[in-house]
């Protein structure tokens, strides 16, 4: 084999020293090395794709069983704080942010003002006097330089806002079914009062953190922001509270987040495709459409009205995997799109994608083909996401 | 180390039997290919480490019958969940079968690399560039300095 190419933004660590001290790393790092993770570079980051208790087929579906702990640290997470931060941040993203309801929150978008995604991310208005932003760690340095200059022109109009890195705080994901009865061992809060997309402060086997209801897996759970100093501890309390918990990596993480139909920026969305392309405009807040009052509005709307274009899709791939840049075709074998993401997906046994494709080729169950290297294979136009959510959405 | 190859070579001789595979005649390439020649026609394969580095092996890439290669053509890919591994030809050939178990179940790739997993069988164009490869020895210690 001359190389194996890795498929996502992942690289193999090298044994040599030199290539670990160049990366950063999280509160978890030793923690990962003890238990064996085999640690990749990720955005810059030293962190495990995968630990040799479990392949990575096993972690995936373990974590639609039972309970995944991810180690999602590398990510941004920003408090807004001020009077205005709910302006400031309506400012920035596409969401209704002045209508969230208290400690709830919803997924978003930056926008550049072309209507370009800079990053998703996921925003909380809570009563604890700042509105919480996590972003992509792929996209830190961006993000921060664009919030930084906006923030700046903000303040110099006189509004009263401040945006700071939450200090000291690492981030653990937990997701899985048995998650809620995992940390209600640890909690003293209802967690069955928690619902999807909603947060709030809790101690967590004394320890104080954030816990947020949501994810990147499709499943129940919760993400966790944990004093840096007590991520190990904590990591090691949901360890020992269930033979059920399993530590899980970047592997596992990417094939579930397709499964459930969730884009990975860089390869699903990018400063090139705007909410329209991007089959996101469930994110654009009717009150916020009605406003044109984000970045890049008028041409988000635009396009909106245009209908014309690129569209993201799922696809089903017979019998190899689709993989990114791999060309979209027509029946006639004619271009008309190409793949963004890609993988065998564990729980159904296919070969699931995510592409964009003309218009023309949008609805559900359209039959097209996906150029494997040398071949052509026949490939479906379906729904995502590709295995059922199971996100523990209030019911009203 | 010793101890390793010992008792591989009693698992080889047990198997000897009931397969075509005959541990001296097994060739290795630093890029983890192995081919594993009797008279002028070799059976090639990825090695073990290969297929435990890629992971579950969900697809494999098998070349045409009749095909010409020469030594280092891509004659096929082994993929996994998370990774495409090329396979390059250890040595010049002309393919005249291919492993078709491999399309319904690609990860005998997984569970036999070195062995029932095999790709292709090539008929040697070139048996010279034989010199030019590592016996299993030598590519044990090669894995071992990687």
């Amino acid at each position: 084999m001359l190389t194996a190419r890795f498929l996502a933004p992942a690289r193999s660590l090298t044994r040599s020293l030199a290539s670990i001290a160049d990366l950063k790393k999280t509160a978890l790092f030793d923690y990962h090395v003890e238990n064996g993770g085999k640690m990749v570079d990720f955005a810059g980051w030293a962190l495990p794709v995968s630990y040799p208790d479990l392949s990575h087929v096993q972690s995936h579906l373990h974590t639609r069983k039972g309970v995944s702990i991810f180690d999602v640290s590398h990510m941004l997470q920003l408090h807004i704080h001020g009077e205005d931060r709910v302006k400031f941040m309506e400012s920035l993203i596409v969401a209704d942010v002045a209508g969230l309801a208290d400690n709830t929150g919803t997924l978003s978008l930056l926008t550049t003002d072309q209507g370009g995604i800079i990053d998703d991310c996921i925003v909380h208005r809570t009563t604890n006097g700042y509105l919480n932003l996590v972003c992509n760690a792929g996209c830190a340095d961006k993000d921060l330089a664009h919030i930084m200059a906006r923030l700046e022109a903000a303040k110099s109009s006189g509004l009263d806002v401040d945006v700071e890195i939450k200090p000291n705080h690492s981030l653990i994901a937990v997701q899985g079914p048995k998650m809620e009865g995992v940390l209600q061992g640890g909690v003293r809060d209802d967690l069955s009062k928690l619902f999807f997309n909603h947060t709030a402060l809790v101690d967590v086997w004394g320890i104080p953190c954030r816990v947020t209801r949501c994810g990147y897996t499709g499943e129940d759970g919760v993400e966790i922001s944990v004093p840096t100093d007590r991520t190990v501890e904590l990591v090691e309390k949901l360890m020992a509270a269930s033979d059920d918990v399993k530590l899980a990596g970047l592997g596992a993480r990417d094939s579930l987040r397709l499964e459930a139909g969730l884009c990975l920026y860089g390869n699903d969305i990018d400063e090139t495709t705007t909410p329209v392309e991007g089959t996101l405009m469930w994110t654009v807040a009717k009150r916020r459409r009605a406003a044109r009052d984000f970045p890049g509005a008028d041409e988000v709307m635009r396009r909106f009205k245009a209908k014309e274009g690129r569209r993201r899709v799922g696809l089903i791939v017979e019998k190899a995997p689709a993989r990114p840049h791999y060309p979209i075709l027509n029946l006639d074998g004619e271009v008309v799109g190409e793949v963004t993401s890609g993988s065998p997906s564990p729980c159904t046994g296919q070969n699931i994608a995510m592409g964009y494709v003309d218009i023309g080729y949008i609805k559900n169950g359209t039959s097209l083909q996906v150029q494997v290297r040398k071949k052509v294979f026949p490939a479906t136009k379906v729904a995502m996401p590709f295995v059922p959510t199971q996100y523990y959405v209030e019911k009203k | 180390m010793a101890l390793r190859l010992v008792s591989r070579a009693c698992i080889r001789q047990f198997n000897t039997a009931l397969s075509t595979t005959r541990p001296l005649s097994m060739y290795y390439t630093k890029s983890h290919e192995w081919v594993n020649v009797s008279g002028g026609v070799g059976r090639v394969g990825i090695t073990d480490h290969a297929q435990a580095a890629l992971g579950d092996i969900v697809y494999v890439d098998l070349p045409d019958v009749d095909a010409e290669f020469d030594v280092g053509d891509e004659v096929s890919s082994v993929e996994s969940v998370k990774a495409v591994g090329d396979v390059a030809l250890p040595v010049s050939g002309i393919v005249k079968a291919v492993n078709d178990t491999l399309s319904d179940t690609p990860n005998l790739v997984n569970q036999s690399a070195e062995d029932g997993g095999w790709i292709c069988e090539i008929e040697l164009t070139d048996t010279s560039e034989l010199d030019d490869l590592m016996d299993k020895a030598a590519y044990d210690e090669f894995l071992e300095s990687e």
